[in-house]
């Protein structure tokens, strides 16, 4: 046979100290006044100490949005977190069940339609905002440095934009300039002051290339182009180039740095690599938005040679 | 005053335990074992002339012979178990043999119907894949102590990675619905059984088949692409690969089984009087849950089918050179992917929605809204997947849409929030276990989903995907939340699952320790990532070992914590048991009613609901439901509980709630 328990304490308390308790305005007060004075010096101390710091740093325009949206979203966050927070520990404190005395129970409130409403409401408003003003950055400085595809929609203003090929493969990034005879290098070297479309491939599995101070990162997928914008500022530096997508053993080790140089610095390293490398360029595949490989790489091959009975068949750079 | 007491009538006790010769766990085993080894020679047997993706079949790289092995072991394992007894005996037109309801300690190694068994099978299930999972995470850690000194080779720890990861997101997409949601919702519901006792009982027994066959990927090499499994990296892996493809389609026809269940039971077999309006709010979440596991489950079996197809019968799914496109793995797994996330929040929401009333002595604050966010998240998750490719390159037109859904889902998820602190408004706190687990769940899991929102904006998501930041996230989410809600859960319901309670000192050590090295160890690991390093790496930045060793030695603490649980579970429940009270939380829930240890049909009569378990500060709410007490005469066999007229005879109707 089975009984419902009897659970004690069903009824309210009425004490004395229970009638002062229940000034629900008084708590809603305390709460809101802890919580704003907490909320204003935290948010303001964290948008004027950690905000010209925070990743990824401020060396390319789109870097530095990223910065300001980190910033924009953390000191909208905060307030609602303390909230939460300054909440709870209230209640934890203030409410809590008086030790050793019968059980009790609280007050039967099942809802509040205006304090539902106004959180709905509250959160909705908030998160549409956060929404607009992330589109706003990322249609801003041309598509904020992630990967757009083949056809990017958000294009830098400039007209001049420098085309760098980024290239994936197990597991080492290399980098071809067209614009300088198409040469392929390891190292990436960059302009200030410059829009760059860095257009991201692979040669066989899924990389992603980070190139984490200039803000940019771009899968790198297998016959694929991925467009990703970024214009540099006029500071000069190093700056890294890592994997973010896992691609097998060694992608750990797929890390590089870059550098950043003045234009005219630039200019004389490209001119420069262009005639080194003439050599080398021609025994290149011709440079094209994507790479497939030799159909019968039974010799490990990119590259079509005679001995590929199919090495009639240009599969790439048409 | 409640009285434990035998039910009248003629109980199972009565007949003899099923012997050795019937079929349990060693006869799955006897069943998987035989099943792969036919599996493999036919593998073999087919396909030792193809080349394959990695080499030719003679040099040992066959993935035909592993697949078909896999496969074949897993039906030979359910065959073992008795869980194809039924339908194969239907098939060829023979009335099946009558089921023994097994009695004893050996019932929980065998297929049986009464849900409440499945549901401590699962409790053991659950266990034991988590503390698996949990021994890898301490190799990873203990692995990035250094940047630059290796305990292990990349290609292993690459392979722990991956292990670790899809062991711990198979055992947490049943973490709850298992062992909590497959007992207890019948009980809340006033049910006395699922809808269908054998499906459930099966997806327990294909869940263990899952865990088996993810752990075969250890010996057969691993698989390098980490638990998301992309292409083209998935089509060049070797063997191991096999195993997690298989893996997930097993666990996938598992989640798949469970959910059906709980969906069908909670819509169809309510009590009497048991509204809508009326159910718990965990019974609310299992039903989003449920939703989300039998609907967007079939996609990730379809996309592991593809997988195997590509790598043994030469199509071309994943193969960009002959047609097919990587990007649609990525697409497939993420729209299952992303709600299977929501499959591991939303149990959470349920257990501490349920704790809390008891634990402040109020109603729940906002029912409906509560309900409602459930509901909307589950909707919502099917919306949001592209976040997870925001730079695969995708059309850019998709980004802002997918980051509107992404942030408008994030509005039900809050309503938790609004639920939990209005319950907390006034009420009269008691810091019992469950309740310090419940609210160490809303902790974490507000860091978890607020930085969420981070990776959901899209600028600032070109620092953070890929980095340890994700990894954070996702740690304070499913772990801080989904883990931390089940130990609530555990503690809480202990008492009425097994008649007996964990120790008290040991669980609040046990708490405390994983609350604070919990913290300790993940929330070092959003700087990490924010400072460059990527995710599944085994060498980083040298200026970033501080923040890494902090966290290893705390995720050392953390798991210590694990151990002091465990010395809890097994002293407590088995060493040293002690009798629980009959409703030691002082809940009003309708589950709370049932004798302990409950009795085969969970209630004698089908209770009548008269309210919503809720009516804490009500001295005049009547009690949840009216169960009466007529006695039965003596030895009267009652008809079989899973008969067509299961309860009618206690005129409470059955299966129209």
């Amino acid at each position: 046979m089975t009984a419902l328990p009897e659970t004690p304490g069903a009824a309210p308390d009425t004490s004395p100290a229970a009638a002062a308790d229940r000034s629900d305005s008084g708590h809603g007060r305390r709460i809101f006044a802890i919580w704003l004075v907490v909320a204003v010096v935290i948010d303001v101390l964290f948008v004027f100490l950690a905000g010209p710091h925070l990743p990824p740093g401020a060396m390319t325009q789109n870097a530095r949005s990223q910065q300001i949206d980190f910033t924009v979203i953390t000191a909208t966050a905060l307030p609602v977190i303390l909230f939460v927070w300054v909440y709870f520990a209230y209640a934890l404190i203030v409410w809590r069940h008086p030790k050793g005395e019968p059980l009790t129970d609280g007050p039967p409130l099942r809802g509040h339609f205006r304090i539902q409403a106004s959180w709905i409401a509250v959160t909705t408003v908030i998160v549409m905002a956060m929404f607009v003003y992330g589109t706003v950055e990322l249609i801003g400085p041309a598509g904020a440095g992630g990967g757009e595809g083949p056809a990017p929609i958000w294009t830098p203003a400039s007209s001049n934009v420098l085309v760098i090929q980024v290239i994936g493969q197990q597991w080492r990034w290399t980098y071809r300039y067209p614009s300088f005879g198409g040469f392929e290098t390891d190292q990436l070297v960059i302009p200030n002051d410059t829009a760059i479309a860095f257009h991201v491939t692979s040669l066989d599995v899924i990389h992603s290339f980070w190139a984490y101070q200039l803000g940019v990162k771009s899968d790198a997928n297998p016959g694929s182009d991925n467009v990703a914008f970024t214009t540099t500022g006029s500071a000069t530096g190093t700056f890294i180039v890592r994997c973010a997508e896992l691609c097998g053993i060694w992608h750990a080790d797929m890390t590089t740095s870059g550098v950043v140089l003045s234009k005219s610095a630039f200019e004389r390293w490209a001119t420069l690599t262009e005639v080194k490398q003439a050599a080398a360029t021609a025994l290149l595949p011709k440079f094209a938005w994507s790479y497939t490989p030799d159909a019968n790489g039974a010799d490990g091959g990119y590259y079509p040679d005679s001995k590929d009975p199919y090495s009639s068949v240009q599969t790439y750079g048409s | 005053m409640t009285i434990v007491a035998e039910s009248p009538v003629v109980t199972v006790t009565d007949e003899p335990r099923q012997g050795w010769l019937s079929q349990h766990l060693g006869t799955a085993v006897i069943g998987a074992v035989g099943g792969y080894l036919l599996g493999h020679w036919a593998g073999n047997l087919i396909a030792s002339g193809y080349p394959t993706v990695t080499g030719t079949a003679a040099n040992g790289a066959n993935d035909v012979a592993v697949v078909l092995g896999l496969s074949f072991g897993v039906f030979g394992w359910l065959l073992g178990i008795g869980a194809l007894n039924y339908p194969l005996a239907k098939l060829v037109g023979r009335e099946p043999l009558a089921e023994r309801p097994s009695v004893g300690w050996s019932r929980y190694f065998r297929f049986t119907l009464d849900h409440k068994v499945v549901g401590l099978q699962y409790v053991i299930g659950v266990l034991m894949f988590f503390f698996t999972g949990g021994l890898l995470a301490m190799a990873i850690r203990t692995e990035l102590l250094s940047p630059t000194t290796h305990i292990i080779g990349p290609g292993t720890y690459i392979a722990i990675v991956g292990e670790h990861g899809t062991i711990m997101m198979m055992m947490a997409s049943s973490l709850v619905l298992g062992p909590l949601g497959n007992y207890l919702v019948p009980l809340m519901i006033g049910a006395r059984r699922v809808a269908f006792p054998r499906i459930e009982a099966a997806s327990f027994w294909v869940f263990v088949a899952g865990y088996l066959v993810i752990l075969t990927a250890l010996p057969l090499g691993g698989f390098p692409t980490g638990w998301t499994g992309y292409a083209p990296l998935q089509t060049q892996a070797t063997l191991g690969m096999d195993a997690y493809l298989v893996g997930f389609a097993v666990i996938g026809l598992g989640m798949i089984l469970a959910g059906f269940n709980m969906a069908v039971t909670i819509i169809n077999y309510r009590a009497p009087g048991m509204t809508w309006g009326r159910i718990p709010i965990f019974v609310w979440s299992m039903l989003a849950t449920a939703a989300l596991l039998t609907l967007a489950t079939p996609v990730l079996f379809v996309a592991g089918l593809f997988g195997v197809l590509d790598r043994t019968a030469q199509t071309a799914f994943f193969v960009n050179e002959h047609g097919g496109n990587a990007f649609l793995w990525q697409n497939l797994f993420w729209f299952f992917g992303h709600p299977e996330v929501y499959i591991m929040a939303l149990p959470g929401f349920g257990i501490v929605g349920e704790i809390l009333p008891v634990f402040t002595r109020k109603p729940l604050f906002g029912y409906r809204v509560g309900a409602a966010g459930m509901i909307g998240v589950s909707l919502l998750s099917f919306f949001v997947w592209q976040h997870h490719l925001f730079q695969s390159g995708i059309n850019p037109d998709m980004r802002p849409l997918f980051m509107l859904t992404t942030e408008l889902i994030s509005i039900p998820t809050g309503f938790i929030y609004l639920v939990g602190m209005g319950t907390l408004w006034r009420a009269k706190i008691r810091f019992e276990v469950p309740m310090l687990f419940a609210l160490a769940m809303y902790f974490n899991f507000l860091i978890g989903g607020v930085t969420g929102v981070y990776l959901s904006d899209v600028p600032v998501n070109v620092t953070l995907h890929g980095s340890f930041f994700v990894l954070a996230h996702f740690h304070y989410t499913i772990m801080g939340g989904l883990v931390f809600a089940f130990f609530a859960g555990l503690y809480y319901w202990m008492p009425k699952m097994t008649g007996r309670s964990l120790n008290k000192t040991l669980a609040l050590w046990h708490f405390w320790i994983m609350f604070i090295f919990f913290n300790l160890t993940f929330f070092p690991l959003f700087l990490v990532g924010l400072l460059g390093q990527p995710r599944r790496v085994f060498e980083y930045a040298p200026h970033l070992q501080m923040l890494n060793d902090l966290s290893t030695v705390s995720a050392y603490l953390l798991a210590a914590s694990m151990i002091i649980f465990i010395v809890n579970f097994v002293w407590s429940l088995y060493i040293e048991p002690k009798a629980a009270p009959e409703n030691p939380w002082d809940s009003k829930g309708l589950e709370w009613a049932t004798a302990t240890p409950v009795p085969f049909h969970n209630f004698d009569r089908i209770p009548l609901v008269l309210t919503d378990p809720y009516r804490y500060g009500e001295p005049d709410a009547p009690p949840v439901a009216q169960i009466t007490e007529v006695p039965l005469p003596p030895r009267v066999r009652e008809p079989d509980p899973l008969g067509s007229d299961a309860g009618g005879v206690t005129g409470g109707g059955s299966a129209d709630g």
